[in-house]
């Protein structure tokens, strides 16, 4: 191809690269890094025992315990039915497919306090679904279920847009060597189509779980948000805000920005190495 | 294909229903109920009882903030988007993958810590506090607040839409356009725009969703005024807490129905995306076909 470019000589012919880079640089700054260095250097103002204080008591530590259960939990839940939400729109045909596959994003589009009331009015005691639930003593709304439900909702499609790319990509030419050569069905999906799959899968469950810690607007609704059982840690920011506590809202949030960073180099290890394992097959 | 027997790689059809019935019976629950239970709770005393709900002055000043904050924070976001992802995707530099980890990092953070972050900036106590206050500028607890926390939690939409997409489609053209004289305006508006308008269109209104219905971050540096820094997500959580419940699904149904309307466009960008790119495999490489030559 003579328009393949030489290395670097792409630069010299195109134009705006200093103009684009200058103003990502700027904005960039101006939008997330100075207010996320002010969190950081008020954060080191405090000193260790007021810093450990305020990250560890009792109150806090079931927050997080709270806040990571419910987390894992919904994101695990939310890659079993992820997987076969993606399995059911790749692979099989049934009416109503592009409604479903477009509703799919729906918790990305509606605002998180619509949807923390909407499940709240369905699951409280005399709600549609809470109803039925009640008499036989199944409570699933102002306690820990009602964060686990609101957390499943919020990272749906985070699974299911991770997940279905891939399996449009995978090659039915491997399916049908596994067949030919005598597998089962069940042997095929768990030996050939999982393993290509599992990157994304735990990509999407990492992005799951990575949202559903700092969720707030679907959450507080449904929770009853009672001190000790079903407060998440943004809640705690938000209540010592209120009490004009800014140094101890200030040593919770770099906790949670911590926890942010981490999931964040997760993601970004998985996707790599999602892209070598499709780049090599 | 070509075998004398066709080697099935699906499954038994009862395997089929029954794995289709419980993904239809969980997206059904999860998310199409909900849905549903906003129209159902907002027009439960009736359509009068509803337009009471919206015609009230709060709710309309929430409106009327909320459409001014993604007035101007998707058009930011959209300009920077689009920078980032010319200087991103069609060139490279030292610190490009770091710099792409940089863009994303506002979906990462809590909405919560974002709202703190600005307090922590603006607010009474914060770094430039005593300073604004001297010149008798609100940002925390007034409109600039929520807009600029907006601009934050919504920063990363339309650029990571743009990135892959221009990465994919590589500076070939770009670069013809300019060896034949365009200047780089006008190769940005005539060869880059129409390649990448979809990929735009779907960052946009994603955008735009997220813009219009953030909670957490607003809701740390709006300060709570009624009829002054309510937006409405707000203002579906002040009538909520007030037992004000029919009031609130109705605001709340607006802001569902901007959730539809988000859906539709999205689902319409993406088919006609796709469209477009099986036209465009089926067209000859390097060289379409121009009308008196096909003539010949």
């Amino acid at each position: 191809m003579a328009s393949t470019p030489v290395p670097g000589g792409t630069r010299k012919v195109l134009p705006g690269f200093n103009l684009t880079l200058g103003y990502t640089l700027v904005y960039l700054s101006l939008i997330v890094l100075i207010p996320l260095a002010a969190l950081v250097l008020k954060s080191l103002t405090l000193t260790g025992a007021q810093f450990w204080a305020a990250v560890s008591s009792p109150r806090v530590l079931a927050a997080y315990k709270l806040t990571f259960g419910a987390s894992l939990f919904a994101a695990g839940v939310n890659v079993v039915f992820g997987l076969l939400v993606a399995w059911v729109l790749v692979r099989y045909a049934f009416p109503g497919k592009r409604i479903v596959d477009a509703l799919v994003d729906l918790p990305f589009a509606l605002p998180t306090a619509v949807a923390g009331i909407s499940l709240t009015a369905l699951l409280a005691g005399n709600g549609w679904v809470g109803q039925y639930l009640e008499p036989y003593g199944i409570q699933l709304a102002f306690n820990p279920n009602g964060v686990v439900i609101a957390l499943i909702f919020i990272g749906l499609p985070f699974v299911v847009r991770t997940v279905q790319p891939v399996l449009e990509d995978t090659e039915r030419e491997l399916e049908e060597a596994a067949m030919s050569l005598g597998a089962t069905r069940w042997q095929t999906f768990s030996k050939v189509i999982f393993p290509a799959i599992a990157p994304a899968l735990l990509t999407g469950f990492a992005m799951a779980f990575a949202r559903a810690l700092g969720e707030y607007g679907s959450v507080i609704f449904i929770a009853g948000n009672m001190p000790m059982v079903s407060e998440i840690v943004p809640l705690i920011i938000i209540g010592k805000l209120e009490q004009y506590d800014i140094p101890g809202a200030t040593a919770v949030a770099v906790m949670m920005l911590v926890m942010s960073f981490i999931m964040l180099l997760v993601i970004n290890s998985l996707q790599s190495w999602q892209r070598k394992r499709s780049g090599g097959a | 294909m070509s075998g004398n027997k066709a080697i099935t790689t699906t499954e038994s059809a009862w395997v089929r229903w029954t794995l289709t019935a419980i993904a239809l019976a969980f997206i059904a629950l999860f998310l199409l109920l909900p849905l549903a239970a906003v129209f159902a709770e907002a027009l439960r005393k009736g359509f009068d009882a509803y337009l009471d709900g919206l015609r009230e002055p709060d709710a309309w000043s929430a409106i009327k903030l909320t459409l001014v904050t993604a007035a101007i924070s998707v058009p930011l976001n959209l300009v920077f988007g689009i920078a980032a992802a010319w200087c991103i995707a069609k060139f490279e530099f030292k610190g490009k993958a770091f710099l792409t980890t940089l863009v994303d990092l506002p979906f990462s953070i809590s909405p919560v810590v974002v709202g703190l972050m600005y307090v922590l900036v603006f607010g009474a106590q914060g770094w430039l506090g005593p300073w604004l206050e001297a010149h008798g500028i609100k940002i925390v607890f007034a409109v600039p607040g929520i807009v600029l926390a907006t601009v934050f939690v919504t920063f990363p939409f339309i650029a990571r839409e743009l990135i892959p997409l221009m990465q994919a489609q590589g500076n070939d053209e770009e670069q013809a356009a300019i060896v034949l004289g365009a200047s780089g305006w006008q190769t940005f508006w005539h060869v880059t725009l129409p390649n990448i308008k979809w990929g735009l269109i779907y960052g946009v209104i994603l955008c735009n969703a997220r813009a219009m219905g953030e909670f957490g971050a607003v809701s740390v540096v709006s300060g709570h005024i009624r009829g002054q820094t309510n937006t409405m997500p707000l203002h579906v959580e002040i009538l909520y807490n007030e037992y004000q419940s029919v009031a609130a699904f109705a605001v709340a149904s607006l802001l569902a129905l901007l959730a539809l309307v988000t859906l539709v466009i999205k689902s319409v960008a993406e088919w006609k995306h796709e469209r477009e790119l099986k036209a465009a495999a089926e067209m000859p490489p390097e060289r379409p076909i121009a009308p008196q030559e096909a003539a010949t």
